[in-house]
């Protein structure tokens, strides 16, 4: 048996991975990558803490995060797509539409 | 029929809002006939009211109406009331007649108008706020009337805006009546705040039951004659009305002539009670008229514009009317605004049948020897001139020889003295202006003569009815030497303006009938002899007390005086005002909280990079620092 503050670990793990990747890589795809990771990660701590404390609302939860991701991801990859479109580019440096 | 009585305003209202809103489309008949009915079936109601008065002999029962409840607050209250009592039906009358024939006079004289809607329209608005000033029965529908009555003279002076001097005119009747309606605003409120009612009859008895405090009526019955001095020109407040004569000569007639300048007068006369309940402010009202009733005569002596004698001739019989008022002849100074409204209007009108002849020359100096071209014309004006010069047997002389018998008997000497040299003086002025005007040689500039012709006969018949109510109205008031029961005026004034006090014996009665034919007669001779039998001494004259003259040209620079003491400093702080305060400070103050938040905004913008990664480090360090915060709170 696998204690469950493996799964806690190794969720910290991917978090910190996937923030770190949202920092280091400069195309928008693969930080929205790092985005989908992160929230998995969220999930997994979800889930070992649910099988520590006995608890099943906390395993709802995580369908919930599951379902809110694809939306997600729907809405996200449009918008990526959209904007590649127009301006040739996913490029983080180039998306300052919003510059002041 | 008499007992719809209250409808009697209601009728130029109509034609009013008729005109205003209609005018446009309507043909020129459909304006003028609009206009003059209404007016026509106000004067005949306004008759037969005043026939159901004489029936039931006076205001043992005036008729009453109030129309709804107005102004309502706490235990005062202010309705909408009209009342219809012998003094309110004579003002009815006069104000209707004259108006009815004013407004036909008017359909011939500004035929040739653009704007002719908005004239009548205006005109039948100023007969409505008119009627409801002489028909109100409290203080504050009075109020109503005197200010709506200000607002169409504003107008009407202004009725050619397009002339910078007649906008200009405009205002500055405006202007000096609103420091005159300051002083009645005062004066009502005070009344109202002392006797707690509106009413004037209310009012009355309760200053000739004592129970005003003596200065308490004083102060407000002399505030209230600040509003009458705005309204009808007298000193210190006349220099609107000479002015004012930019507007259409009808327009000077009606208004500036015989029915709102006198609003003053009426609204002194209604107040009686409170008059007479303080000799003071009584003292004031008769001195104030006698010292204007010269004053404005003197300036009325060099004038060389028609109508400008004819507004300072106006100024000084208001100023005779009110020394009626003053020494407790109000009846008398009732008799003189009627007869004055007769003949002050028929000699504007004949004055505009003039200058509609010369195609507008209004300088007398280029008039002369109109009397064969104008041959209705003249014998009306000559009428006017005789009446207003107090000539024996016409209405003029009547009414001036009562307000001057009141005088003396009061024992205001010096009043009556001041009250016969603007007499003396008016009988002067007339004649000069009827011998420059119709006699000697044509002063017509060469070029300019064109063949003269006689105003229409819409114009002319309002002239010769005028002329005729001139030369007999003053027979309805004969002086009491003639009988007992003679005074028809005064008997049916009685009941409201009560009789004058002390009768003088007939010999004194006799003596100062004579005196004041005298007078006219004096008057008379000496313009004969000036302008018509030794045309030379006038320059002569001037030549030898020039300083004198140039003082009564200049009319004893009062305007400069004001321009100088009130205008010209009101208008520079107004500007250190603006200047300093207004664009400095205010505006300041706001450009400068716009250019704070400007340099604020340019600074806070540069956080905003627009990239992504930025915001997201923020939100990192957001969490971070949350959760430190969390765990130190743990601890």
């Amino acid at each position: 048996m696998i204690p469950s503050s493996a799964f806690l670990a190794l969720a910290i793990v991917l978090f910190v991975l996937g923030v770190a990747a949202f920092f280091v890589k400069k195309d928008l795809l693969t930080q929205f990558m790092a985005v989908e990771v992160m929230l998995n990660a969220g999930n997994l701590a979800f889930l070992s803490l649910a099988g520590r404390a006995g608890k099943a609302e906390a395993q709802v939860i995580v369908f919930f995060v599951l379902t809110v991701a694809a939306a997600e991801a729907v809405v996200g990859l449009a918008i990526i797509l959209h904007y590649f479109r127009q301006r040739k580019s996913v490029r983080t440096e180039d998306v300052d539409g919003l510059k002041g | 029929m008499a007992g719809f009585f209250w409808l009697i305003p209601f009728f130029p209202l109509a034609g009013a809002a008729a005109l205003i809103l209609f005018g446009s489309k309507m043909s020129r008949k459909a304006v003028s006939a609009t206009a003059c009915l209404s007016v026509l079936a106000s004067f005949l109601l306004s008759l037969a009211g005043k026939v159901e008065l004489l029936g039931t002999s006076g205001a043992s029962a005036p008729l009453a109406k109030t129309l709804s409840g107005w102004i309502s607050s706490g235990g005062f209250s202010a309705p909408l009331a009209f009342v219809f009592d012998p003094l309110t039906a004579v003002m009815c009358l006069v104000v209707s007649g004259v108006g009815f024939l004013i407004h036909v006079y008017s359909a011939g004289y500004m035929a040739e108008e653009r704007s002719y809607a908005r004239y009548f329209g205006l005109l039948n608005l100023f007969m409505f706020f008119m009627l409801v000033l002489v028909m109100a029965s409290n203080i504050v529908v009075m109020f109503v009337g005197w200010e709506g009555v200000g607002l169409c003279s504003y107008l009407l002076i202004g009725f050619w805006f397009e002339r910078p001097a007649a906008a200009k005119a405009g205002m500055k009747a405006f202007v000096v009546n609103r420091i005159g309606d300051a002083g009645f605003l005062l004066g009502m409120l005070l009344l109202i705040l002392a006797v707690g009612v509106p009413g004037f009859t209310e009012i009355n008895a309760a200053a000739a039951g004592g129970r005003l405090a003596p200065g308490l009526a004083t102060l407000a019955a002399v505030l209230l004659f600040v509003g009458a001095v705005g309204k009808s020109a007298q000193i210190p407040l006349y220099v609107w009305l000479p002015d004012a004569m930019e507007g259409p000569t009808p327009v000077s007639a009606l208004i500036h002539a015989a029915t709102m300048v006198t609003a003053g007068v009426y609204m002194v006369a209604r107040l009686n009670g409170l008059y007479s309940a303080s000799p003071a402010a009584s003292s004031v009202v008769a001195w104030t008229g006698a010292v204007t009733a010269v004053f404005a005569a003197t300036m009325a002596l060099v004038q060389t514009d028609i109508k400008k004698v004819l507004a300072y001739s106006t100024i000084s019989q208001i100023g005779t009317m009110f020394i009626g008022c003053g020494v407790g002849a109000y009846a008398a100074g009732i008799f003189h605004l009627t007869t004055h409204a007769f003949f002050k209007s028929l000699l504007f009108l004949a004055a505009g049948s003039v200058i509609h002849a010369l195609a507008g020359e209004q300088d007398i100096r280029k008039m002369g020897g109109l009397r064969t071209a104008l041959p209705k014309t003249f014998p009306a004006f000559l009428v006017g001139a005789m009446a207003i010069s107090g000539l024996p047997l016409l209405s003029g002389f009547f009414s001036k020889d009562a307000i001057l018998a009141g005088a003396f008997a009061s024992g205001k000497y010096a009043v009556w003295f001041l009250g016969l040299a603007g007499a003396v003086l008016t009988a002067f002025y007339m004649f000069r202006l009827v011998f420059l005007t119709f006699f000697g040689e044509s002063r017509q500039g060469e070029g300019t003569r064109r063949p003269l012709h006689e105003s229409p006969g819409i114009m002319t018949t309002p002239l010769i009815i005028l002329a005729v109510l001139s030369a007999v109205a003053g027979f309805v008031g004969l002086p009491a030497v003639f009988g007992e029961r003679v005074d028809l005026f005064g008997r049916f004034l009685k009941p409201v303006l009560g009789a004058a006090e002390r009768p003088l014996p007939a010999a004194a009665e006799w003596n100062l009938i004579l005196v004041s034919m005298i007078a006219a007669a004096g008057g008379l001779f000496l313009a004969y002899l000036f302008y018509l039998r030794y045309p030379l001494i006038p320059g002569r004259l001037a030549r030898r007390l020039p300083w004198l003259y140039k003082i009564l040209v200049g009319k004893y620079y009062v305007d400069e005086f004001y321009d100088a003491a009130f205008v010209r400093p009101a208008v520079r702080s107004a500007g250190f005002i603006y200047d300093r305060i207004d664009l400095k400070i205010i505006d300041g103050a706001i450009d400068g909280s716009a250019a704070a938040v400007n340099v604020a905004g340019k600074g806070f913008s540069r956080l905003q990079t627009g990239l992504v990664k930025d915001y997201a480090l923020a939100f990192l360090l957001g969490v971070v620092l949350f959760l430190g915060f969390l765990f130190i709170g743990a601890r």
